[in-house]
């Protein structure tokens, strides 16, 4: 066991995979020199630029290509630098990627893994901050994984490049340097689909993913010195949903908050709450709750918007404590 | 604190990049008891990406530095603390002040509050709770927002042993309580129950012994209002897609069949012609020995030829469609102020299936010879049978021929094919003694019967056509080409 950074074991599990795997190779803007967040810092050195491949400032041939080479028996990494630059592919991840398997009736399949660094670190602005999932959750034949701690990044990154069908890895950037943890030196995955729970508690029940675990867990350690209980379920997999993790969650205290850094509207959590809503009412002691990012564009570049935007221990606090007063 | 009364202001560290997470403190540049400017430089910072010198965020005196050299803190939190100058400081710690006191009472108010509002409310999970474990929820203390009952405090009265008590006195109270959801029901049953022993009991009725709902379904079918009488028999019924069979009266000796878009069809049509058109009727008898003969020659042959049985209606279809020729008025519309005489001969031939009847038309048929009517006549038939009838198979029809003999029948008063202007069938071919030349004699004889429209025709006019037709049928002999 070692104690890495969020970001560290993103490197890792591609680096593992890369020597494991000749077929898998990395692909964005930038890669060569480790982009700009460094996630694919020293790679070139290993694997050379055959395998870790910079391209031209184009989303959609970046993952028209990865899909290209799918096609050809290769497991291809793609990274797009910011999600924020993520829409220019979608038409190549919605109409090709989702469904090469479904159109071709299992012929084909499309084992690409495209990376995504997302989410607001502060001081970033509109185009470095945003949480683009929404857009792609509604689509089959995609899978969704949005890890929350170093140890589920390396063993869902390794699951997903494994996959043989399209995944869409959302990285939170601000996980990358803020959150470490001991991950296993030894080879692991963290099964695509699997949510997991964080916390136990038996008061009120948060249902999260990305940076919002991370204060959900910090908010329940303060609310616990007030007598409030607070279980943590963490979905890492958006799509598929774990549907039994998620009412289990929820029947375990009657009372759920879902949090997320993406808008409200039509998020995930929306969805997550329906889905409590049509299969559980009998067990709901409280309204379903969202704590979600304002539905605004994007966080804003002053200090007072973006406190005003961006989740936050404080807000996950007042939210969960709220829920268990009800 | 110092005598200045100044607010002391913590200064923390910035966020200078993009998935910059903390900084390191290099040099200090400014010791406690300083006094700095706004943007005075008061320490450098080290970060993964980029070093710099931290300018004061505020002016004040610094007063205590809590992150010293070489020692990281993670942005927002503070590495040293500035004291406010004294009026700046006051106005300040006035309004914070005063903001956290109200907090604080508001926390307060909520935690003692005797607010009640929400006692009654229950959560679908504290009565799922309370019906499982028969708690009296009046006895249960609620914590909750309001004074609401939560899931908890129910299993917390469970956990304490409040169930077992009140599941002998209190729970019946609860079931008082929870009465009225279920007291809807319970009248209609008994009011249903009365009304059956009023009724002369059928056999039907006193056999089961039905439930509520079963009987309150019952009571909604027998209120179906069905039309049999009056007026509204003028106005289009609602046409299902569905055909709906069986629901139950209540004499249960007769059945409703919900009426189809394809009945309302055949039934708007025919009140249309029959309101619409003055029929007129008549019959004639054809000798058809000849044409017997002729098709018990040809059949076999043909049905090796051409796969398809040779039918008489072939042979009656080409009858009528050479007498229409000579008489082209029987191939024309009532247009009121005109009529209009169709040049084409397109002939509507009557299909009858289990539940309906249909009329394909024969497009130009006074161009076709018999064996193209046989096989145009087998090809609509079998396509009615099998429900594949396209809207253009439907439309343009002049003229109606009713094969009515292949069921049995001898004489029928057809509706006419409105807004044509006559029907003819073709009944069944029946042996029978016929006197030729003061003898009797065995003949296939058959009756053609003509409805018309008497605003277009009269009976002269008809009569000749059926001659014709009849002329047409007794002309065929074992010479007759079907080619």
């Amino acid at each position: 066991m070692a104690v890495i950074t969020y970001l560290e074991a993103i490197r890792s599990a591609m680096q593992e995979e890369m020597q494991q795997d000749d077929n898998v190779f990395v692909l964005g803007e930038d890669v060569g020199k480790g982009g700009v967040l460094n996630t694919t810092k020293g790679l070139r050195d290993m694997f050379g630029e055959d395998r870790v491949l910079d391209t031209p400032l184009a989303e959609s041939a970046i993952v028209g290509v990865a899909i290209g080479s799918a096609m050809y028996g290769m497991k291809p990494i793609a990274e797009i630098q910011f999600a924020d630059f993520i829409f220019p592919a979608t038409n190549q991840i919605i109409s090709e990627a989702a469904k090469i398997r479904y159109r071709s009736n299992n012929d084909w399949s499309c084992p690409i893994v495209i990376r995504a660094p997302y989410g607001a670190t502060g001081a970033s602005a509109l185009y470095h901050s945003q949480c683009p999932e929404s857009v792609f959750f509604g689509t089959p034949g995609l899978k969704i994984v949005a890890p929350s701690n170093p140890y589920d990044a390396k063993g869902l990154l390794k699951a997903a490049i494994r996959d043989a069908d399209p995944v869409l890895y959302f990285e939170h950037k601000k996980c990358y340097l803020a959150l470490s943890a001991d991950v296993p030196e030894q080879d692991y995955i963290v099964p695509i689909g699997k949510a997991d729970v964080k916390r136990q508690g038996t008061d009120i029940t948060v249902i999260a993913y990305g940076i919002a675990v991370h204060y959900a867990l910090i908010a329940a350690e303060e609310l616990a010195k007030e007598g409030i209980s607070a279980h943590v379920l963490d979905l890492r997999t958006l799509q598929p949903l774990d549907k039994e993790a998620i009412l289990e969650a929820t029947a375990k205290t009657g009372k759920v908050l879902i949090v997320h850094e993406d808008n409200k509207t039509g998020g995930v959590g929306a969805e997550v709450s329906a889905i409590i809503a049509e299969e559980l009412l009998f067990e709901l002691d409280a309204p379903i709750a969202r704590l979600c990012g304002p539905d605004v564009p994007a966080v804003g570049n002053n200090p007072p918007m973006e406190k005003f935007f961006l989740l936050s221990p404080d807000k996950l606090k007042e939210a969960m404590r709220k829920l268990a007063m009800f | 604190m110092s005598g200045t009364n100044g607010r002391l202001i913590e200064v923390t560290v910035p966020h200078l990049a993009e998935s910059l997470v903390s900084a390191t403190i290099g040099k200090w540049l400014k010791q406690p008891g300083d006094y700095v400017e706004q943007y005075d430089v008061i320490c450098e910072l080290f970060t993964e990406k980029v070093n710099t010198e931290m300018p004061s965020p505020i002016e004040g005196k610094l007063v205590k530095i809590i992150v010293g050299e070489g020692e990281t803190a993670a942005v927002g939190e503070a590495i040293c603390l500035l004291e406010l100058p004294a009026e700046a400081g006051r106005e300040a710690s006035v309004g914070s002040g005063g903001h956290q006191e109200a907090a604080v009472q508001s926390g307060a108010a909520l935690a003692v509050s005797g607010d009640q509002s929400m006692r009654g409310r229950y959560s679908p999970a504290v009565h799922r709770l309370a019906m499982d474990n028969r708690v009296d929820l009046s006895r249960v203390n609620g914590t909750g927002l309001g004074g609401r009952i939560t899931r908890k405090d129910v299993e917390q009265f469970i956990a304490s042993g409040g169930a077992s008590a009140s599941a002998s006195a209190g729970f019946v109270s609860s079931s008082a309580a929870a009465a009225p959801s279920s007291a809807p029901a319970a009248p209609s049953a008994a009011a249903m129950s009365a009304q059956q022993a009023n009724q002369p009991a059928s056999p039907a009725q006193a056999a089961p012994a039905v439930s509520a709902q079963e009987a309150a379904a019952m009571k909604q079918a027998a209120h179906t209002p069905v039309r049999s009488s009056g007026l509204h028999l003028s106005a289009n019924p609602p046409t299902p897609l569905i055909e709906v069979e069986g629901q139950p009266s209540d004499a249960r000796n007769e059945y409703f069949i919900d009426v189809t878009p394809i009945r309302n069809a055949i039934a708007t049509r025919m009140r249309q012609s029959v309101t619409e058109i003055p029929h007129a009727w008549t019959m004639i008898e054809v000798d058809v020995t000849n044409l017997v003969v002729l098709r018990n020659k040809v059949k076999d042959e043909f049905m090796r030829r051409e796969g398809i049985n040779l039918t008489y209606l072939a042979f009656m279809m080409k009858a009528v469609v050479n007498a229409i020729k000579d008489y082209p008025i029987i191939n024309s519309v009532w247009a009121v102020d005109k009529i209009i005489v169709k040049r084409d001969i397109n002939i509507s031939l009557s299909v009858g299936t289990e539940d309906s009847v249909l009329t394909p038309v024969i497009k130009k048929a006074d161009q076709k010879n018999i064996a193209g009517l046989a096989r145009e006549i087998d090809e609509l038939t079998k396509k009615t049978r099998a429900g594949k009838l396209s809207l253009n198979d439907m439309v343009g029809g002049t003229f109606t021929v009713n094969n009515t003999g292949s069921f049995g029948s001898i004489l029928s008063y057809p509706i006419i094919n409105y807004p044509q202007a006559a029907i003819v069938t073709f009944e069944s071919i029946v042996k029978k003694p016929v006197v030729i030349h003061d003898m009797i004699a065995v003949r296939s004889m058959v009756n053609l019967c003509l409805s018309l429209d008497h605003r277009i025709l009269d009976g002269v006019i008809c009569g000749r056509f059926l001659q014709r037709v009849k002329e047409n049928l007794e002309g065929y002999n074992s010479e007759t080409q079907i080619y």
